[in-house]
């Protein structure tokens, strides 16, 4: 069970107080939307072995969402910040970078 | 045969006599027995059969690597299979039963299938049971289901208590012998909070029967000196009797405490399941000794050499008169030297290697004792016990130089630790070649939270030989946890433990090591599960060359002792098989737990009233008082009906139905979700979540919206009321109340994150009920002066109002179709509001309902109902409710997704009525057949029925349902099979079945 902070309320608590949301920052498309993209959007998900991006709840806490940054492989957590991004900070991607060197994830690196 | 000595058995209170039965037989043995000892007191060493041969089965080890041992334990509420003897402790009254036999353990009908076997190889069920095809069904899966599972389930519900503790530590040791303590000893000195725990009753581990000193003197005193010290210490936990089951990530492990099952007269739960987190993790877990594989390794008396050692100087046991030991390593010079020391007969020690063994051996021959270098077994020969051996020459094919009677074998392959916690949490191993065997590699640790490893490996389970390397081995381990936990190791002296000088191991995996076909398909790997060295060779040569695919096409290391004796040797045969080295065959994966544990200590206390929260509304006490039947919603119960006297259900709700549509009814509908969505830019928000217009509802009205996925699924329904200009209030099922409030977070949170809008969810706020039938009105305007006439309170119109002189709201929507309101009062106000309702509705013979009756108005008035006419496939087009999907809206929801060519799709079925030509109520759930077949030879279909219900209103059944072409067949006849192989004839009609033109509700 992991460990997880939430940087909106600052616990540190398990996994069982928490929710996985699936992947983070994904760009919404609506309608007007091509196929390819809208299908992209909704099914396409990054499914990487190492570094991974992830949208979290701390649902059984303060109820906010966040996103965190962490190894699929070794679970390692790099930190958690605010879902109200659209990119990863530059303090989270340095914690990365430091660990995994030259990692990269869809655009991001 | 196996007897008590008149002396040893360090554990034993002789002074006390102990009985217990073993299959109806009432035996004896001493407090300190375990099970397993107390039988072979009594020379009961045949316990049980094999799975697939019923082959006899007697007790190999002494600890929970035991793979043949395992009984029913208890009878009635207390009955449990598949129970270890070895690691049962002996307790007054303990009556213990015999698995896998018919009809006795002594004279076994499937034992036949020990004479088929060399037609029952690696692989044969695959084989077998593919053809003729229709075999399978009528011939082969009855008589599988007949002959599987060892053990039997329990009957009766489980008489014992389980509970959960939830603990944390700076460092946990698994594992009380002497490794864990040394290195728990160290920790705790640095002040850190320290747990240990230990599977067995006893501290120390091996090391007092295996003998040794520490700084001079014996190492009980060093264990006994080490408990005291940390007894005294407030920052150590000790706990034994309590196994380490498993480790998990980031520092999660779960600890399986057995308090009474030694001791069941004891007033306390049977099994704890420790929650622990802990920082770091020291796994000192020991090792296990591998058994050799020559032919007749199975027959009753051949065991391991340690268990041999164990039973006598811990239990006083005797295994046999005469004891063959065999090995390839100096340990088991040991168990010769003991069983010579207590007056028994050592006819010979075969050591496979040539060259001999070490000091030991020496010792072992000054005791007189015969030694043959470079010999190994042949043969054991016996049936259900063993009554000598064949000897001949490791290197050659086995032909035989020398029979010698004897009544026990001592085997020994050499010591694998026990990996199991390091490895599940994704520790990895390194072949040592030198000792054979898989340890630890402490360069890849499994990791936690920031990357670095928690868990460290010690003492035998991380390789170590001997008391002076355990020691120091533990006593670094416990410096380094403290360390890694922030706390300062103290510089105290690393206590000295002996050395023993011994000869290197030889890898032996097959006895002999050019052993023939008849030898080697004598060869038992693994016990329970009756898998041969030949099996494992077959496997290979099959094509399981994956030591996964292997394990699985032999069913090695599948029995319920998970392969803790037979896996290393599974895979040294399998690795010899495929010419490869064993670490690039590699190990399969070690997963929680280590050994079984119960269900009900994962249970714990979640039973009865407290297996989940119970969510009552304010009027739950006046439901419970007057007979309600519950039905769960959730986590509420609701009422379903309220049944008087001796009344049936199905009586209960049509009077509730005709009452209510006659009259008045009431419904407590406080279950409903609310949430409250408030701010500059909610009817904006509200427009993006509902696939209808929300923004242009006037304040003082309500809407119906329709709550879509962004997959275009319909997920929830309510209706909407606009309180001010800023503010909305959203009523959502029952069971939606939270996943809604969490889908609107998420999209305001992530998506829409500088939309000026607030959600609160205010379920349990308020109590609401719905007051429902052509005397709603004139039974509210009893009870208050406010205006709530057709027009002063339109029909989907809401107001405050102040009713028998509580703040209250009253909407004018309708579920049923009759003349409806539904009055919510802050919830403190619930149980008043509805006695005034009972009170002033009397004179109209007002009642209650339940959920079934609202099922049945809705269902009679072609309302969806979410759950129902959804299952998470379903689109608003599918149920023609295009009149709930603005069209002006440039986005919602689900709009883009609704726009995919599949969900625009002509053929999507679509909602219909149902009308039965017999007047019967359809099955629920059930599909409407069509002409032809598919590809699976399975009837086509049309359609299937989403609600059926008995209408007392129309006194017939009706169904709504999903039809192919549905609206445009109406009055088509279509035909639904039923259970029973009939079939109920539906004709398609309009889902409105009632009051279509809604006059009842407009009024």
């Amino acid at each position: 069970m992991l460990i997880l902070e939430c940087p909106c309320c600052g616990v540190r608590g398990e996994e069982t107080e928490f929710h996985g949301g699936g992947e983070a920052h994904l760009k919404r498309f609506g309608p007007g939307s091509t196929d390819d993209e809208f299908h992209t959007y909704l099914f396409s998900k990054e499914n990487p072995k190492g570094v991974h991006f992830e949208r979290w709840r701390h649902n059984n806490g303060c109820g906010k969402w966040f996103l965190a940054a962490r190894d699929t492989m070794t679970l390692e957590v790099f930190g958690t910040y605010s879902a109200q991004t659209l990119e990863p900070p530059k303090h989270i991607r340095d914690a990365i970078t430091a660990k995994r060197p030259g990692w990269t994830w869809r655009d991001f690196s | 045969m196996s007897t008590r000595l008149a002396t040893g058995g360090r554990l034993l209170d002789k002074a006390r006599a102990v009985n217990f039965t073993f299959n109806g037989k009432r035996l004896r043995g001493h407090a300190g027995d375990t099970l397993a000892s107390a039988l072979l007191a009594n020379d009961q060493m045949l316990v049980g059969r094999s799975f697939k041969y019923h082959r006899p089965r007697g007790i190999v080890a002494s600890g929970a690597e035991e793979p043949n041992a395992i009984v029913g334990l208890g009878t009635g509420a207390r009955f449990e299979p598949n129970q270890r003897v070895t690691t049962t402790e002996l307790f007054d009254g303990l009556s213990a039963t015999s698995q896998n036999h018919w009809p006795s353990l002594e004279f076994d009908v499937g034992a036949v299938n020990a004479k088929l076997g060399r037609f029952m190889p690696a692989g044969f069920y695959y084989k077998m049971f593919i053809h003729p095809r229709p075999f399978w069904k009528h011939v082969y899966e009855p008589f599988i289901r007949h002959a599987a599972g060892l053990g039997k389930a329990p009957k009766d519900r489980d008489g014992d208590r389980y509970e959960h503790f939830y603990a944390f530590a700076d460092v946990l040791v698994i594992g009380g012998g002497v490794a864990g303590l040394q290195s728990a000893l160290r920790v705790a000195e640095t002040g850190a909070k320290v747990m240990v725990l230990e599977q067995t009753a006893h501290w120390g581990g091996r090391a007092p029967v295996d003998g040794g000193t520490v700084d001079g003197a014996p190492v009980e005193a060093f264990i006994d000196a080490t408990i005291a010290k940390l007894q005294d210490m407030p920052n150590v936990t000790l706990r034994n009797r309590c196994m380490g089951a498993g480790v998990y990530d980031h520092g999660y492990a779960l600890g399986y405490e057995r308090i009474t099952d030694h001791a069941p007269e004891l007033d306390a739960p049977r099994h704890r399941l420790w929650r622990i987190r802990a920082a770091q993790i020291i796994t000192a877990t020991g090792a296990i000794e591998r058994p050799l594989s020559f032919a007749g390794n199975d027959i009753p008396g051949v065991m391991l050499a340690s268990a041999v050692r164990d039973y006598a100087v811990n239990y006083g046991v005797s295994i046999g008169d005469r004891t063959v030991v065999v090995t390839n390593n100096d340990d088991a010079y040991r168990t010769a030297i003991t069983l010579k020391s207590l007056g028994l007969d050592i006819p010979v020690i075969l050591d496979a290697r040539a060259s001999g063994g070490g000091a030991l051996a020496d010792e072992a021959r000054a005791l007189g004792i015969r030694v043959e270098n470079g010999k190994a077994i042949s043969s054991v020969k016996g049936g259900k016990r063993v009554t000598g051996v064949a000897i001949c020459a490791q290197a050659g094919e086995g032909a035989v130089l020398e029979e010698i009677k004897c009544d026990a074998v001592a085997m020994s392959g050499g010591w694998s630790p026990v990996v199991h916690l390091w490895s599940h949490c994704g520790g990895k191993l390194t072949w040592d070649a030198e000792r054979a065997h898989f340890r630890p590699d402490p360069t890849k640790p499994p990791l936690g939270a920031s990357g670095e490893g928690f868990v460290i490996a010690t003492g035998a389970a991380n390789g170590a030989a001997d008391l002076a390397t355990t020691l120091a081995d533990a006593d670094a381990a416990g410096k380094a946890a403290a360390k890694a936990t922030g706390h300062k190791p103290k510089s105290a002296a690393v206590p000295q433990g002996s050395a023993s000088d011994e000869a290197p191991l030889m890898p032996v995996w097959l006895m002999p090591q050019g052993a023939g076909i008849n030898l080697r398909m004598k060869s038992w790997l693994d016990y329970q599960n009756d898998v041969k060295v030949s099996d494992v060779q077959l496997a290979a040569r099959e094509g399981f060359e994956s030591v996964e695919h292997a394990k699985r096409y032999t069913t090695l290391g599948m029995a319920t002792d998970q392969g803790k004796l037979s896996n290393i040797n599974g895979l040294a045969i399998l690795s010899d098989a495929l010419n490869q080295p064993i670490p690039q065959t590699g190990t399969t994966t070690f997963r929680p737990p280590y050994t079984p544990i119960s269900l009900a200590a994962i249970g714990g206390e979640a039973r009865d009233e407290i297996f989940q929260p119970l969510r009552k509304t304010p009027i739950h006490g006046w439901h419970e008082d007057n007979g309600a039947h519950f039905e769960p919603v959730g986590q509420w119960r609701r009422p379903y009906c309220f049944p008087k006297g001796e009344e049936s259900h199905r009586d209960a709700v049509s009077r509730e139905i005709n009452q209510t549509r006659g009259a008045l009814g009431l419904l407590d509908a406080s279950t409903l979700g609310k949430i409250i969505v408030k701010g500059p830019d909610a009817g904006k928000f509200l427009d993006m979540l509902y696939t209808n217009m929300m923004s242009t509802l006037k304040p003082g009205r309500c809407r119906y919206g329709l709550m879509c996925s962004e997959n275009g699924f319909l997920m929830d329904d309510g209706v909407v009321a606009r309180i001010d200009d800023d503010t909305f209030l959203c009523h959502t099922t029952t069971g939606g109340a939270e996943s809604i409030h969490g889908h609107m977070e998420d999209w305001l949170q992530c998506e829409w994150w500088d939309w000026k809008v607030y959600t609160a969810n205010v379920t349990e706020q308020y109590a609401q009920v719905a007051v429902v039938g052509p005397k709603a009105r004139t039974v509210l305007e009893k009870l208050t002066s406010d205006d709530i006439s057709a027009d002063g309170l339109s029909f989907m119109g809401w107001k405050d109002l102040t009713l028998a002189g509580m703040p209250a709201r009253a909407y004018r929507i309708s579920f049923s179709g009759e003349l409806s309101y539904e009055i919510a009062v802050p919830a403190s106000y619930g149980r008043a509001l509805w006695d005034a309702l009972l009170e002033a509705g009397e004179e109209f013979g007002v009642m209650p309902y339940g959920t079934e009756g609202l099922h049945v108005m809705r269902a009679e008035k072609g309302f969806i109902m979410i759950g129902d006419e959804t299952d998470g496939t379903v689109i608003p087009q599918d149920l023609n409710m295009q009149w709930a999907i603005s069209k002006k809206k440039d986005d919602y929801l689900g709009k883009r997704a609704q726009e995919r060519s599949h969900m625009a799709d002509p053929k999507r079925w679509k909602l219909v009525g149902l009308e039965t030509l017999d007047g019967s109520v359809l099955p629920d759930g059930a599909y409407a057949t069509a002409a032809g077949h598919n590809a699976n030879g399975q009837r086509e279909t049309q359609g299937r029925v989403t609600s059926t219900y008995y209408s007392p209103t129309l006194g017939r059944g009706i169904a709504m349902g999903l039809v192919l072409d549905g609206p445009d067949r109406m009055g088509d006849v279509i035909e639904i099979p039923k259970v029973d192989g009939g079939i109920v004839k539906a004709k398609i009609v309009d889902p409105i079945f009632f009051d279509k033109d809604g006059e009842k509700q407009n009024v």
